[in-house]
Parts: C-alpha cells; structure tokens; sequence
C-alpha cells in the first residue's frame, strides 16, 4: 500500500474503470428493518441493508433522513444519547450488534468511526495515536512507535508531522487534523469504517487528499461513507443507497451498485435526486 | 474621530456613555482607596517578625505566626475535604445524571439555594453538628468542616459547568474509538473542566478566607499555636475582626493582618489564573 502523497498537481482521477475491485458480493455487515427513534420520534424506520466486505458502500440523501442517526446504531453510539431507542437487527461478522450483553468497548474497536468536524483530542499528535492504543492493551513502545508511523504514512500525513509529533494536534489544518482522525481510527486495526460526511467541513484541496484516501483504503477495510456530493459518491463508491424523508422519518428508498444506482436508478425519486433535479 | 462626534451630539448616548465609565471608575477607585488605605497603614508594620512571631498583648503588640498557621489549617482542611466531594459531585451531575431527572434538578436546585445562605447560619450548623453532635468541639477541624459545606455549593456548580462547557464532540469521539467512561473522564474531560474547577476554587477559597462569622461559632479564637487539628485555632479575619473590634490600640495590628490576608487573596486569584492559562494549557496537551 503507497501512501497516499499530499498532492501538488493535478489530482488523479479513479474512474469507475480503474478501480480495484471490491471482492465479489460478500455481506460483513447485515442490517435487518431497523429503526430508531428519538423520544419517541422516528428519525429513520425499516432500513434493510446489507454491506459488502471490502468495498465502498456510500450512503445519499437529503439533509435530516437519518444518515448519521443510522451510521451511530452500527457502533452503537447511540447509547450515549438518552431517550433513544433502536429496534431491528444488526450484524456484523455474525456478532449481533443490538444483543445488550456483547462488548461495546471491543465493538467500537472494530468499528471505527469519522466526523463531519475533525475531531482530534486536545493532546499531541502522538498521544492522539498512543492514548487509545494503550487503551486497548497495547503497551510495547516500539510496537507503539511503529503503529504511529504506519498509520500516518496510510494517510500521507508521516511527512507533514513526523518532525513535530509532539506539538499540539489542534495545531494542523483542517484536512490534516480529519487525516490524522483517520490514522487514529486506523491504528485500531478496524473492520469496518464508518465516515459521516468527512470532507464536507474541509476545503475543497484537503478534500480531495481525504477523498484519495479512502479511494486507498478500499480493499482493506469496509468503508461506508455518508456524503452529500454526488460528485463524490460517483467517484468512489461500489455500492450506494439513497435514504428518503416520507411520513416524517427516513427510509431506505433504493440501494444497488453505485454503477447502477447513479446510471439506472429504478425508483423515480432517485432517478431525480442524482440528477439534481430534487434534494 | 466620528464616533466621538455622533456620541457629543447625541445626548442620551453621551449620558449612558458617562454613566457606565463613571460606574466603572467609580468601582475601581473604590477598590484604590481601600487597597491604598490598608497598604499607607499596614505595610510599615509588617515584618518577617510580625509574619512568624505570637500576638502579644490581646494581638496589640507581637506578631501572627501561630494565626497564620490556624488559618493554613483550616483552608488545608476545607480544601482536602471539599475538592473530592466536590468534584464527584460535580461529575455525578454533568456526566451521570440527565438535565430532566428529578434527583439532577432537586440536587442543583439545593446547591443554589445553599450558595446563597449567609455564612453565620452555616456557623450555627457548624456549631451544633461538627462540635456538639460529632463532639469535635471548637477546633481547627469543626472550622475546616464547616468551611468546606459552605464552599461545596460553589465548587460543585462552578465544576459542573466545566464539564459541561467540554464539547459534546469529545465524549463522541472517544466513545467512537472504544475508550471507556473512566478513561474519558480522568484523561479527557477532567483537564477540559480544570478551568471550571479553578474558578469555583478561587470564588470558594476567596470566601472561605475571608470568613469570619462560620468560624467564630466553629474553630474559636485561641490565639495559641495549634497542636493538633482538634485545638481550637484563631483564623486570620477573625483575629482582624477582634483587633478592630474589641482591642482598643489594636489597630496598626490590624492593619498589617488585612494587609497579609489581601496579599494572600491576591496570590491565590493570580496563582488560579496564572494555573488557568500556562500550567492548565501545557497539561492538557500532554496529559
Ligand atoms: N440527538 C438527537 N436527538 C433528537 N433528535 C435527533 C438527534 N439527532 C438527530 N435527530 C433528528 O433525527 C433526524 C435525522 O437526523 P440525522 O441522522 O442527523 O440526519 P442526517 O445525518 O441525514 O442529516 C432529524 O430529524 C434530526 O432532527
Ligand atoms: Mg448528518
């Protein structure tokens, strides 16, 4: 895997030809009518969905449909906020996510997660990448040492910071501190990644490295991606489903290869969602 | 250059204008002329002598050392007893216990009504339950004890809102990357509520020093050298409230204590802020 290299030409395209192909249909994360609510109030209902291993699974639709809502039942976040609730199933790797027994802790370590907003903590940038490595056990300096240079070479960040590891991590750019989410996320040795909108807080250059980025991590990892630039959907992703207010809550309305989804849309609200007519 | 103008030619802008300089003006010449008015007559007086030996005389002659000592005493007990109840208390509300829950809304609601109740009702309550029902008698320990309930409601509040003021994106986060609750809270949140916790500390120590009517009901007015946290201990403000009180010619004493008990007051904001923006900064980056 060659680290992806900030860039200083133009950017290379990965048209949908190019691509390395995502290992043939096979489903790591099963989501069964699922629902969630707020309080009582729908914010998606009934979304059946399953998510390919290896590949990009890109998530569109309008603002308020439920994306976010729908990426933090997957790692159950949604345990932090009160009043909510889910009902359905989830599985991933046949662990049955929504059981109240299992190990959220090791559930969140093989299910990574990336902000709208950078988010890296107030510390180092090495004690970004450290702190919950040795939260999960890792105590080897060196073994440490190295995760920190590999995951940061992943994101093409080893040059930008690897003289200024100790200085503040609020410090960097935008893109850079989002790259840096990225390889903390990484270093965890995640299964599936999830990212609520990732470039949408950075500018339109830094974008383009994060989106490089996932483009390279395909293959490796499961990412499933909510973006609001169809742009960008088209670019990257394997697979896409589109969610959809009707009723007051969110729905799944269509979900298939991003070839066909983006191209041959069955439903007419995609049809006229990814052609920009509606959202 | 305009807006000078427009305020000269606008009367009513130009009186609320003097009106809220003149208030200012009038508020910190206030603060000068006591400042300037105990430093003209205490600092002739004070002395590395007055500062370490024993009042003499009722306190008209001789120094303050055993009082400084009572009075290190009783802050070091209040505090030792106050800033873990009060920090767990404060996690307890901002991290455990949702805005809407009755035990949430009762508990802040208590904490603001005891926030505001004077401190000589806090002395009678010191009085009859530290030294009488707990039989801890006058003593530096019934003056620490009491001092420490009248400064919990401040503390708590004041480091709630720390916790509270951390953004929400960081609980996220680190739940996001499989950090325990524990962890979150002593690696992450706690260094992001210190500033919180600072000024609860400087609002509640300032007015834990300065006390007087909590103490004269709890650690009394021995003016000896304590032996131990059970002998009574004269604090700082009530040995000044005596002085000025009830010791004719004991005023150049009294003095020269106000003006150690200001300096003390004035360290302990400066160390607060100075911990605020330089020593707090540096321990979050590298926790
Ligand atoms: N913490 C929350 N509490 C209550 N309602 C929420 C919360 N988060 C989101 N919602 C509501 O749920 C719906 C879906 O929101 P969200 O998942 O953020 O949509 P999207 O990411 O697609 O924009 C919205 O109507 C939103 O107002
Ligand atoms: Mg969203």
């Amino acid at each position: 895997m060659t680290p992806v290299e900030p860039i200083t030409g133009p950017r290379v395209r990965h048209p949908l030809e190019e691509r390395p192909a995502c290992p043939a249909s096979q489903p790591i994360v099963e989501v069964d009518r699922l629902s969630l609510y707020y309080g009582g109030k729908p914010a998606f209902q009934d979304v059946t969905l399953s998510i390919n291993k290896g590949c990009i699974t890109a998530l569109v639709g309008p603002s308020g449909c439920g994306k976010t809502s729908f990426l933090t039942c997957l790692n159950r976040l949604t345990d932090l906020i009160a009043g909510c609730r889910v009902s359905g199933r989830i599985t991933i790797d046949a662990l049955d996510v929504l059981a109240p027994g299992i190990n959220v802790i090791q559930l969140r370590r093989r299910i990574g997660m990336i902000f709208q907003k950078p988010n890296p903590f107030p510390l180092t940038i090495r004690r970004n990448l450290e702190f919950p490595l040795r939260e999960h056990g890792l105590r080897g300096r060196e073994q440490i040492a190295r995760i920190i240079e590999t995951t940061l070479r992943d994101v093409g960040l080893w040059d930008e910071v690897k003289d200024r590891l100790d200085s503040p991590a609020l410090a960097l750019s935008g893109g850079q501190q989002q790259r840096l989410c990225i390889a903390r996320a990484l270093a965890l040795l995640p299964e599936v990644l999830l990212m609520d909108e990732p470039c949408s807080a950075l500018d339109p250059l830094s974008s383009g490295v994060v989106e490089d980025l996932i483009v390279g991590l395909r293959e490796r990892y499961t990412v499933l991606i909510v973006t609001h630039n169809l742009a960008q959907a088209r670019r990257i992703a394997d697979y896409a489903a589109l969610f959809w207010v009707q009723n007051g809550a969110g729905r799944l309305i269509e979900t298939g290869a991003a070839k066909q989804i983006f191209e041959e849309p069955r439903d007419p609200l995609t049809a006229a969602y990814v052609s920009g007519m509606r959202g | 250059m305009a807006e000078t103008l427009s305020r000269s030619q606008n009367p009513r802008e130009w009186l609320a204008f003097a009106l809220v300089w003149g208030s200012a003006a009038l508020v910190t010449a206030t603060f000068c002329w006591l400042l300037g008015d105990i430093v003209w007559h205490g600092l002739s007086h004070v002395s590395w002598t007055f500062l370490t030996a024993p009042p003499e005389n009722a306190g008209r002659r001789g120094g303050i050392g055993p009082i400084l000592v009572s009075t290190s005493l009783i802050l070091g007990v209040c505090l030792a007893v106050s800033l873990p109840i009060g920090i767990g208390t404060a996690v307890l509300l901002a991290e455990f216990t949702s805005d809407q829950s009755l035990f949430g809304r009762m508990t802040r609601r208590s904490l603001d009504v005891l926030a505001g109740v004077p401190s000589i009702v806090f002395g009678l309550f010191g009085n009859a339950f530290f030294c009488k029902t707990l039989g801890l008698g006058f003593s530096i320990l019934s003056g620490g004890l009491t001092l420490a309930c009248m400064v919990l409601p401040i503390l708590i509040r004041s480091t709630e809102e720390g916790f509270r003021a951390v953004p929400a994106s960081y609980r996220l986060s680190a739940a996001a990357l499989g950090l325990s609750r524990t962890t979150t809270l002593v690696h992450l949140l706690l260094p992001a509520a210190v500033p919180g916790l600072l000024v609860g500390l400087v609002l509640g120590v300032g007015r834990a020093i300065a006390e007087t009517a909590a103490l004269i009901f709890t650690s009394g007015y021995v003016d000896r050298m304590p032996e131990s946290l059970l002998d009574s201990g004269r604090a700082l403000s009530i040995h000044i409230f005596d002085l000025s009180m009830n010791v004719s010619g004991g005023d150049a004493n009294a003095y020269a204590s106000t003006l150690v008990l200001v300096i003390m007051l004035l360290a302990i904001n400066g160390t607060a802020s100075w911990l605020a923006t330089y020593g707090l900064h540096r321990k979050v980056v590298t926790v």
